[in-house]
């Protein structure tokens, strides 16, 4: 052991300190080291305190599974905020600890920067408590059993929600300070009950929106939870939309802040072997933290370090694999193009423009359906008529006709859904007691 | 840190709402109770298989893309080239692939809930109930009885479970390092603690019957023999002994061994009377009524030798019927037709004798519950 010295290992301020040297900007952020059970759960609901429901119940006990099994161990959960929490599991070692605040300051820094975050309320802990309050004074007004069924269906349409974007024309901004309490004052009723047309409006993209502001069959409690929903789901929008960017932002700054510091042999070898379990390939998957550091690494290698940067602030997943994935990133990460062919699965294709094109489709609306509204009083009847917007990949039908419950729970008449199937128009109707299906 | 001060150990929501999520399993599970109670796998089990349920209404059914339409990206060895296999579609027999009609089921997600015989059994006996229970007199006082059953982390240093005590002791120290035995502390240790047995009034007979004739076939046993099975286990949840006595017949009555009454087959034609005949000795010579709860159960086919038969049984039928608690008959058939046995049965009006006919394996369940209904009456 030629390396004897104690092990010094830079703290909390230390570490943001050396971030802001190198040129990174993050909010302050506040470490919090939780025991296994407390980090799972964080992770399951992705945010501390937020609503109950079984299906984070669920994702919970899948992953405090995986974690006492020793199939798989999250180091740190981190909170878009500000100031940021980042949650530390109290197992993990010194160095562990290290590597993972330097991870974290990329996260924190991305949260900032990035352009889809711009519009990101900075209290989101804060605001999921006060909705998961607000669920519990329902569930005691008018019974556990009912809010549960309503929150299934709320959840089942949860990603149909249209963030304000980063668009150039500003559109006004959600203002969450005055959402919620307040929500009596909203006009619900203002609006006659005739014809609407809803053609063009904002809501026609939001669903959610659309839903909670035009279906006349909800209470008042029901329209507060779709609204909470939304609201969380609009926070959790851009980090969909940035996973790649994002992970693979966080890796290149644990990998060069660990870096700068002075570790022993024997702490350089335990973070080059956590800094290889993060990036290790997923056969037939992606590793977001690994494509993502690859590209970030090509970029500096090519355009410099101001490059990169404006890529962490302008792009997200789409325009940065579009922009920037290379014939080298593919090459070296192995990418591959797979499909079905028959009943078998068949690699297709190396070439960077078809790796290229395949993932920016998958990234496109975060791999979520992009359904629209087309009519709020179909038939004049008051039924809803939604649309797919096709885009090359047919819907799983099976599962949109019992997503199509949903929406009729929400919205109370009969609800259609018009997609394409085996290129064909294909129309879907639940009226509340059967589903039909029109193929033109 | 900026006045935020949480006490995680408060944390329980994601143990709630665990606990919420295995209790819908449940709820879906009974959903399923008619298929899974005539699962011969789980009969045949002694509970020590584990049966792999597949429930759907536990998936969250969202908009999604069809699962294996179009190509996607992923990562290799580097060693692969274009036209390589690397694998297959799962069967089409779940309908994944592609050019599916709708309505078909690609690839489709569900929750596979492990099921032992035991839970099966605690959700179907919360359904079922013992109707027309007679106070018996009691020969001896039953002796309240205590039981080891349940572990503590508090106790008595006596009652020390050393296996489980190392076992936690061992997980807490895999959690944060080596898996060793070591450092003790007081949290670690598991005591076996004691719940007092409630002790179940009185004994019960079964008295089971069963048709032999050429005409019961592999199908009319396995329902017979399912039947059999969860009224057995039944009942032996509710008394302290339950005893059974298994008789067969074809033109005429014997009784058998428990092995042979399940599998027995022989040739020959059907006379009804002979077995009830000799059910009514039975209970007359070995367990008189007074002392015991009877449940006589029969299956048949019902194709009975003549009306005049029919007729005998059911004199002998009517003349059982004041001492037992319920008589059951169980018409197993692959065919649409009423039998002559059922015909002659369907003139009895007595609540304590029940009729069920059995044509698919789901049937089985809900016979259960005509024979052992919640309520009396």
């Amino acid at each position: 052991m030629a390396n004897v010295r104690p092990k010094a290992y830079p703290t909390d301020d230390e570490i943001w300190d050396l971030a802001r040297a190198r040129g990174l900007d993050p909010y302050p952020v506040i470490f919090e080291s939780v025991p296994a059970s407390v980090l799972y759960e964080f992770a399951a609901y992705l945010i501390p305190g937020r609503m109950s429901h079984w299906s984070y119940g669920k994702a919970y006990h899948a992953m405090k599974t995986r974690y006492d099994y020793g199939l798989n161990k999250l180091y740190e959960m981190v909170i878009n905020s500000n100031p940021a929490y980042a949650f530390l599991l109290d197992s993990n070692t010194d160095l562990e600890n290290t590597f993972v605040r330097a991870h974290v300051m990329g996260h924190v820094d991305f949260f900032r920067h990035n352009q889809c975050f711009q519009h990101t309320p900075h209290d989101m802990v804060d605001v999921a408590s006060r909705h998961a309050e607000r669920v519990r004074q329902y569930e005691f007004e008018v019974g556990r059993d009912r809010v549960e069924g309503f929150l299934d269906a709320v959840l089942a349409l949860e990603e149909h929600v249209s963030p304000p974007g980063p668009s150039i024309k500003a559109r006004e901004r959600v203002s969450y300070g005055t959402r919620g309490r307040d929500r009596q004052s909203w006009d619900w009723d203002a609006e006659p009950a005739g014809v609407r047309e809803v053609r063009h409006t904002e809501a026609a993209d939001d669903l959610l929106l659309f839903l909670m502001q035009e279906s006349r069959h909800l209470e008042d409690w029901q329209r507060d939870i779709v609204g909470m929903v939304r609201d969380e789901m609009i926070y959790f929008w851009p980090q969909i939309r940035t996973k790649i960017m994002n992970e693979g932002w966080a890796s290149y700054w644990h990998a060069t802040l660990m870096r700068e510091l002075r570790l022993t042999d024997d702490d350089y070898l335990d973070f080059a072997r956590l800094h290889s379990q993060v990036t290790a390939p997923m056969m037939y998957q992606i590793n977001p933290y690994a494509l993502g550091y690859a590209i970030y690494r090509d970029i500096e290698q090519r355009e410099g370090r101001d490059a990169m940067f404006l890529a962490r602030t302008v792009d997200d997943d789409v325009s940065f694999v579009r922009n920037y994935l290379t014939e080298d990133v593919v090459e070296s990460l192995h990418l591959i193009v797979y499909g079905a062919e028959d009943d078998k699965v068949v690699l297709k294709s190396r070439a960077l423009e078809m790796v290229r094109d395949r993932l920016v489709r998958e990234l496109v609306h975060g791999g979520i359906p992009v359904i629209h509204v087309d009519d709020g009083d179909f038939n004049q009847r008051g039924e809803l008529y939604l649309i797919h917007r096709h885009e090359g990949v047919d819907l799983d039908v099976p599962y949109a006709e019992r997503a199509l419950h949903s929406v009729h729970q929400i919205w109370g008449r009969p609800v259609h859904l018009e997609t394409r199937h085996d290129d064909k128009r294909l129309i879907l109707t639940y009226d509340g007691k059967s589903d039909t299906k029109v193929m033109l | 840190m900026a006045g935020f001060v949480p006490d995680w150990s408060l944390q329980r929501k994601g143990a709630t709402d665990q606990r919420r999520h295995l209790e819908k399993i449940k709820e879906a599970l009974k959903d399923r109770l008619p298929d899974l109670v005539s699962e011969e796998a789980i009969i045949a089990s002694d509970g020590k298989h584990v049966l792999r349920v597949p429930i759907r209404s536990l998936e969250q059914y969202k908009f999604r893309f069809h699962p294996w339409q179009g190509d996607r990206v992923g990562q290799d060895q580097g060693d692969g080239q274009p036209g390589d296999v690397l694998g297959r579609l799962p069967k089409s027999g779940q309908g994944a692939g592609q050019g599916d009609m709708p309505g078909e089921m690609p690839g489709v997600d569900y929750i596979e809930a492990e099921v032992t015989l035991d839970d099966i059994a605690g959700l179907l006996f919360d359904e079922l109930g013992l109707p027309y229970l007679k106070p018996k007199p009691i020969a001896t006082i039953p002796e309240p009885t205590w039981k080891f059953k349940d572990i503590s982390p508090k106790g008595l240093m006596g009652n020390l479970d050393k296996r489980r005590s190392l076992r936690q002791n061992l997980l807490r120290n895999a959690r944060t390092g080596p898996a060793r035995v070591g450092g003790w502390r007081d949290s670690d240790l598991r005591f076996k603690t004691w719940v007092e047995e409630p002790q179940p009034e009185d004994n019960a007979v079964i008295i089971a019957m069963r048709d032999i004739s050429g005409s019961m076939g592999d199908f009319k046993k396995m329902m017979a023999r399912t039947f059999a099975f969860w009224m057995l286990k039944f009942l032996r949840t509710q008394y302290r002994s339950v005893e059974v006595v298994f008789l067969v017949h074809h033109t005429q009555a014997r009784e058998v061994t428990e092995e042979e009454f399940f599998q027995l087959g022989e040739s020959g034609g059907t006379k009804v009377s002979s077995v009830y005949q000799l059910c009514q000795e039975v209970i007359q010579t070995r367990y008189s009524p007074d002392r015991w709860n009877v449940y006589p159960i029969h299956f048949s086919d019902g194709d009975n030798w003549s009306d005049a038969d029919n007729r005998r049984t059911v004199d002998i039928l009517e003349s059982l019927l004041p001492h037992v608690n319920v008589f059951g008959y169980g018409e197993i058939r692959e065919g649409g037709y009423t039998s002559t046995l059922m015909s002659a049965f369907s003139r009895i009006q007595h609540p304590r004798f029940k009729t069920v006919t059995i044509t698919q394996r789901q049937d089985v369940y809900p016979a259960l519950k005509t024979f052992f209904p919640r309520k009396e009456g």
